[in-house]
């Protein structure tokens, strides 16, 4: 069983966890993930780790509240275990010296990207990071990348904080102003990312995305994980889940998430129904 | 009685659920001998001065005596039998290709000219196991002096639980490592609970647990820990990891929703209990029609669990012809009792999708037989413009699985073939890597669950010779010393 030290609300839905995970943390490098099993019933899911602190032996989980296992997780407290964390799974993120690097997380991907840059820097190059949410209040790890990056721009749509507009604006304007970039890494939802790769394929500039498909065991054996990338199968658990952007097939990838939605939309309507709680973005009229 | 005698006793059925109830439950599918019917079937056996059945068990049961004493009625005496060679008997009883194995050179069978008429081993075998744990008894085996000696096991599959429960009885400590969250690898997320309840399994598992081996789950080798750390760690380690890997077909539309692999399938049905959604949590793809494309015994499993999940129509796409289905003869007669469609010599060339990318057909080619291959089967050969859609709601790839290269990946040393197979001595399973055992699937590709314990069994008894005299090179020629000693 694996314990739950801590827990916070960083935003509208989304929290940190921290689990008691000696093993975990002892061998993970950036850009790795665990699988989680809430309780005997649970699904296996994949969540990239967020941090760990080697000396308490936990392992960091950021997770957006958006289906019932979510939910249910945002209903833990302190002192609650979880039966399952296994990992850390996937091939690490390569961390070269490459001169400048540019990290664009979007939303929750700005967790998994917060090691990620650190790391970046920590090697010695120089980063720029570009955060972008819908709003204000999506916006997480603002201090933490921060101190991870050289330069950070932050992007909301509704202009609540920083710049108004996209993270592919802020990315336009860098290179107008006469930037350039080695390196991209980008995370967040696979539209945006999407849309960074378009650009950045465009502006020349090598990008790596971090992929969150749907996974059952997250060892190599099911292949429900499996992406399409420079035209042949890949599978995010033991290929990735990070891969060169301009390559991936995301309309195949956004599609297959879509898979389970029915089902999704029913579990979480049944348990919120019989909980009697309610996502944030439900009771604030929000639009996921 | 005489030999004479008993050899006109016919083979006693095993009682079945009826196709048409089972198809709407998960319950197993054979009920079992009743403790008069296994004693009239083991009548059968003519207790051969020369038993060829034990040549033909990969673990080397005393066939004719636990038979023997089953015809006795001492249930308890042949359950002690079994257990000296065999660990799992309740699970080998009901998946064990036993036509091909002991039952294929039965004296019976080959009297009557056919293998079906043979001495129900496999049955007898699951009959006295179920007997066993159903009297609740548990018996401490006599322990050894500890030896002092650690033991790390990859994988707790069938080849891993083998050699656990070996070594563990020769007095060395074992931690079995296990990816998933439960023990018992493809017995618990691949072979369906109509054919094997997982309830079994968990039980072999826990007696493994009460005579002393440790299970550490959610550990998967090579990421939790690195592979060189359990290395140094123990005196010796058994690669176990298996054949999950799962191959495609590579043809268009392969990643439509709703195209899965047969163990994604299996493991979302089976080890995650997708049955029971949304009480538990892991949802699994239903269609009307489901096709599954293979010939196998996991394309069977496939094909019965799509009727058990909803399914009108159950399709079996197989490029060859029937008598050419890999597929345990008693699998295909039970598929097609439950009203499983065989459409063979046929083989999908393309996926059709609808535009949310759901499939909603497979173009499918018609084969004829040609001349043999390699395998020595009739090669099939497209019939060129036969091609037509078979509409379906949900494909399922069930062609095979390659060896999991997780581990090995990590495992630079590690001696591999080119098809990701780990290269071991085929005597002692050693791999190149010094202290380091290899077996089942992992080595042999997709093949069964007793070749994998026969694997396992051969390790155990090398790793334990390896362990008590430190002894790596010409160890086959040592344990071969060893074995001329004790006969």
């Amino acid at each position: 069983m694996y314990q739950l030290l801590h827990k916070e609300k960083l935003g509208p839905d989304i929290y940190l966890y921290r689990f008691r995970a000696p093993d975990i943390a002892r061998y993970r490098k950036p850009g790795q993930f665990v699988i989680v099993r809430i309780n005997e019933n649970g699904e296996r899911i994949p969540i990239t780790i967020a941090d760990v602190d080697t000396e308490e032996g936990s392992i960091t989980l950021i997770i957006q509240a958006v289906g019932k296992t979510t939910l249910q997780m945002a209903q833990m407290r302190k002192g609650d275990s979880i039966p399952t964390l296994t990992g850390p799974l996937g091939e690490p993120t390569e961390i070269e010296k490459v001169g400048r690097v540019l990290c664009v997380g979007g939303g929750i991907g700005i967790a998994p990207l917060y090691p990620v840059a650190r790391a970046m820097k920590d090697i010695g190059n120089h980063v720029t990071s570009i955060l972008g949410a819908r709003s204000a209040n999506l916006i997480i790890l603002t201090d933490l990348m921060r101190e991870a990056s050289d330069e950070l721009i932050i992007t909301t749509d509704d202009g609540s904080e920083g710049q108004k507009g996209l993270v592919t604006d802020a990315i336009r304007n860098l290179v107008d102003d006469g930037e350039k970039f080695e390196q991209c890494i980008t995370m967040g939802p696979p539209i945006m990312m999407k849309f960074v790769c378009i650009l950045t394929e465009k502006l020349g500039i090598p990008t790596i995305v971090s992929l969150n498909p749907i996974m059952v065991d997250g060892t190599g054996m099911c292949g429900c994980c499996r992406v399409t990338v420079g035209g042949s199968i890949k599978f995010a658990c033991i290929d990735g889940p990070e891969f060169d952007g301009h390559k991936v097939d995301f309309d195949e990838l956004m599609a297959r998430l879509d898979t389970y939605r029915s089902e999704e939309k029913n579990a979480l309507e049944r348990y919120s129904s019989h909980a009697g709680c309610r996502l944030d973005s439900m009771s604030e009229g929000g639009s996921r | 009685m005489n030999a004479k005698e008993r050899m006109k006793i016919p083979p006693v059925d095993m009682p079945e659920q009826d196709p048409k109830e089972r198809v709407n439950n998960l319950e197993e599918v054979p009920l079992g001998y009743t403790p008069e019917m296994a004693m009239l079937e083991a009548r059968r056996c003519i207790q051969c001065k020369t038993p060829f059945c034990i040549e033909g068990c990969p673990v080397g049961i005393d066939i004719p005596g636990f038979i023997k004493l089953i015809e006795e009625g001492d249930f308890k005496g042949a359950a002690r039998k079994m257990k000296e060679r065999n660990l799992l008997p309740a699970v080998c009883g009901r998946v064990c290709p036993q036509e091909e194995q002991c039952q294929l050179f039965c004296t019976i069978g080959k009297v009557r000219k056919d293998p079906c008429k043979s001495v129900m081993i496999g049955k007898l075998e699951r009959f006295i196991a179920d007997w066993d744990r159903e009297q609740g008894e548990f018996e401490q085996p006599p322990s050894m002096k500890p030896s002092g000696k650690r033991v790390a096991i990859i994988g707790a599959g069938p080849a891993g639980l083998t050699v656990a429960g070996d070594l563990i009885k020769f007095g060395h400590e074992v931690i079995v490592f296990e990816a998933l969250h439960r023990a018992g690898g493809v017995l618990v997320y691949g072979i369906p609970e109509f054919r094997l309840p997982k309830k079994i399994v968990q039980y072999e598992v826990d007696y493994l647990e009460k005579i002393g081996v440790e299970f550490r789950y959610d550990y998967v080798i090579g990421k939790t820990i690195p592979v060189r750390q359990i290395v140094d760690d123990f005196d010796a380690v058994f690669v176990g990891t298996g054949a999950g890997l799962p191959r495609f077909m590579r043809v268009d539309g392969e990643n439509l929703l709703g195209v899965l692999s047969a163990n994604e399938y299996l493991t979302r049905a089976n080890l995650m209990k997708a049955y029971d959604f949304p009480a538990a949590d892991t949802p699994i793809v239903k269609g009307k029609k489901v096709i599954t494309v293979g010939g196998g015994n996991v394309a069977m499993d496939c094909a019965r669990t799509a009727l058990r999940m909803g399914a009108e129509r159950s399709l079996i796409v197989y490029r060859r012809a029937e008598e050419q289905m890999p597929a345990r003869l008693e699998e295909i007669h039970h598929a097609k009792e439950e009203g499983v469609e065989f459409h063979l010599l046929q083989n999908p060339v393309r996926l059709v999708g609808d535009d949310k990318g759901w499939i909603r057909g497979a173009e499918v080619i018609k084969m004829e037989l040609g001349e043999p291959d390699s395998s020595g089967r009739r090669r099939p050969v497209p019939i060129e413009g036969s091609e037509f859609i078979e509409n379906t709601d949900a494909l399922i790839v069930a062609i095979g699985n390659s060896p999991n290269p997780l581990v090995p990946s990590c495992f630079p040393d590690l001696e591999v073939t080119r098809w990701g197979g780990i290269v071991v001595n085929e005597i002692t399973g050693q791999t190149s890597v010094p202290g380091v055992f290899a077996g089942g699937d992992i080595v042999l590709g997709a093949a069964t669950v007793i070749l994998a314990m026969g694997h396992g069994r051969r390790a155990a008894r090398a790793m334990n010779l390896y362990l008590s005299s430190g002894r790596w090179v010409d160890l086959d020629s040592a344990l071969d010393l060893c074995r001329a000693e004790v006969h």
